[in-house]
């Protein structure tokens, strides 16, 4: 998942000069969702990753959206987890932005369900993570009983 | 080497008082405005508090923590510092400069080597559990500060103000948790009563991210205000936020909801000339 170039920025400084269109990407991150308050600072990296990767205004809200049910998500039901961010590149040259929410919870019995608006087995309104499949280009889940949950999103941006 | 030590502190007390003073006046440590009649009363409070602490037959690197008086003082200083500003580094510093006062003291008594160092070595497994208490005091000092702005912060970032007759405003900024929602609303429903609002806007310009947990605590915050009788505007609803919301699948259809503050204005007004001829309240509402 990680990224080829990522051991140092300053290693890659000079063999790539800034191109006109397109930032050096930034480093995959990974934050812990622990508290309420780190909810915030995940949202705080989401935002600030959006704007790196160039999405408009639009696409950033949709993505820090999307990363704050996911996130919440995690630490709501699945008792706390992490967010890493990481920057995927389509072969036509298309960034993308990848969340991938990882939690050791109790997993998610019936996923289907799950995605389904209105459903809840909290105090929540049920439209989280149905919600951020719809913010997201790409959902994926990896879930089961006593197996903890893995949600990857991923968002392309238009170009 | 209790002993030695106990007779220097007892014996040469104002001494050692005198020189810890001048070693944190000379380290010019202190950005501070702690004078030095404030220092001189901590240097003599906790040189007092070590005779006991040395007498107690407690191990040596457990004499501050377990001495109540002691720890009070290095703790009390710790917090003063943190406080009034000082750095962290200064404030455990300043607590290990007594170190010098007393080994300076121990000198003068005795002149032979090998008892200095014995003697350097004890203050050292002594007084670094000092400087580590002071540390950890002074960091829970600034947490402390810390909890109590984020507090008042609280309570400063949800004004409520009163836009017309009868039609009040809060204007959010920042996230809405479950706190933030209890302290919103808890403001705006005793304002609806002390100005008899009709109308409640809620402008949600300054938050940044409306997820369906903030979603939620608005429509709690709505449902509680339309209980007391008012109606409830929601403006400050941007293009991306609109999107977003709607791709989520909220359903915000049954509250009033308007781009901008200006508008819920308009229309709050509109709602208040709704049932009466001429804009009055009816007792009978």
């Amino acid at each position: 998942m990680a990224l080829p170039g990522e051991s140092t920025l300053a290693s890659h400084g000079p063999k790539r000069p800034a191109r006109a269109e397109g930032r050096r990407p930034p480093a995959p991150a990974a934050y812990p969702v622990r508290t309420e308050e780190d909810l915030l600072t995940v949202r705080h990296a989401v935002r600030a990753a959006t704007v790196a990767v160039g999405f408009g205004l639009v696409d950033q809200t949709r993505v820090v959206t999307a990363a704050s049910e996911l996130a919440r998500n995690a630490y709501v039901h699945g008792g706390g987890g992490t967010v890493s961010l990481d920057y995927p590149r389509e072969p036509s040259g298309r960034r993308g932005l990848r969340l991938t929410v990882t939690d050791e919870g109790p997993g998610i019995a019936d996923l289907e369900a799950a995605l389904t608006d209105g459903f809840t087995t909290g105090a929540g309104l049920g439209h989280g993570l149905g919600g951020a499949r719809r913010l997201m280009d790409e959902f994926t889940v990896r879930t089961g009983p006593g197996e903890g949950t893995v949600v990857v999103v991923t968002r392309w941006a238009v170009r | 080497m209790r002993e030695r030590l106990t007779r220097a502190l007892q014996e040469r007390d104002e001494e050692i008082a005198d020189r810890w003073v001048e070693l944190q006046m000379e380290q010019a440590l202190l950005d501070t405005d702690i004078g030095e009649a404030e220092l001189r009363e901590e240097a003599d409070a906790l040189i007092e508090a070590l005779v006991p602490g040395l007498q107690s037959g407690v191990p040596v690197d457990r004499v501050v923590t377990s001495t109540p008086g002691l720890h009070e003082a290095v703790v009390g200083l710790s917090m003063r510092r943190a406080r009034a500003g000082a750095t962290p580094t200064a404030t455990s510093l300043a607590v290990l400069a007594i170190k010098e006062a007393l080994l300076k003291a121990v000198q003068r008594d005795t002149r032979d080597a090998e008892e200095l160092f014995a003697s350097a070595v004890f203050m050292n497994r002594l007084l670094d559990v000092a400087g580590a208490l002071s540390f950890e005091t002074y960091v829970e000092g600034r947490e402390e500060i810390i909890r109590r702005q984020s507090q008042q912060l609280m309570e400063q970032s949800t004004p409520v103000v009163r836009l017309w007759r009868q039609v009040l405003a809060v204007p959010l900024i920042g996230t809405l948790d479950t706190a933030r929602t209890q302290v919103v609303m808890e403001n705006l429903l005793q304002a609806i009563q002390d100005h008899e609002a009709l109308v409640a806007i809620i402008d949600i310009t300054g938050v940044p991210t409306v997820d369906t947990a903030v979603a939620q605590h608005l429509m709690q915050t709505v449902n509680a205000v339309r209980l007391m009788g008012a109606d409830c505007v929601i403006s400050g609803v941007r293009p991306s936020i609109a999107q977003t919301i709607a791709q989520l699948g909220i359903d915000l259809s049954t509250i009033l909801t308007r781009a901008t503050l200006a508008d819920a204005l308009a229309a709050a007004i509109k709602l208040m000339d709704g049932p009466g001829p001429d804009g009055d309240e009816g007792d009978g509402r």
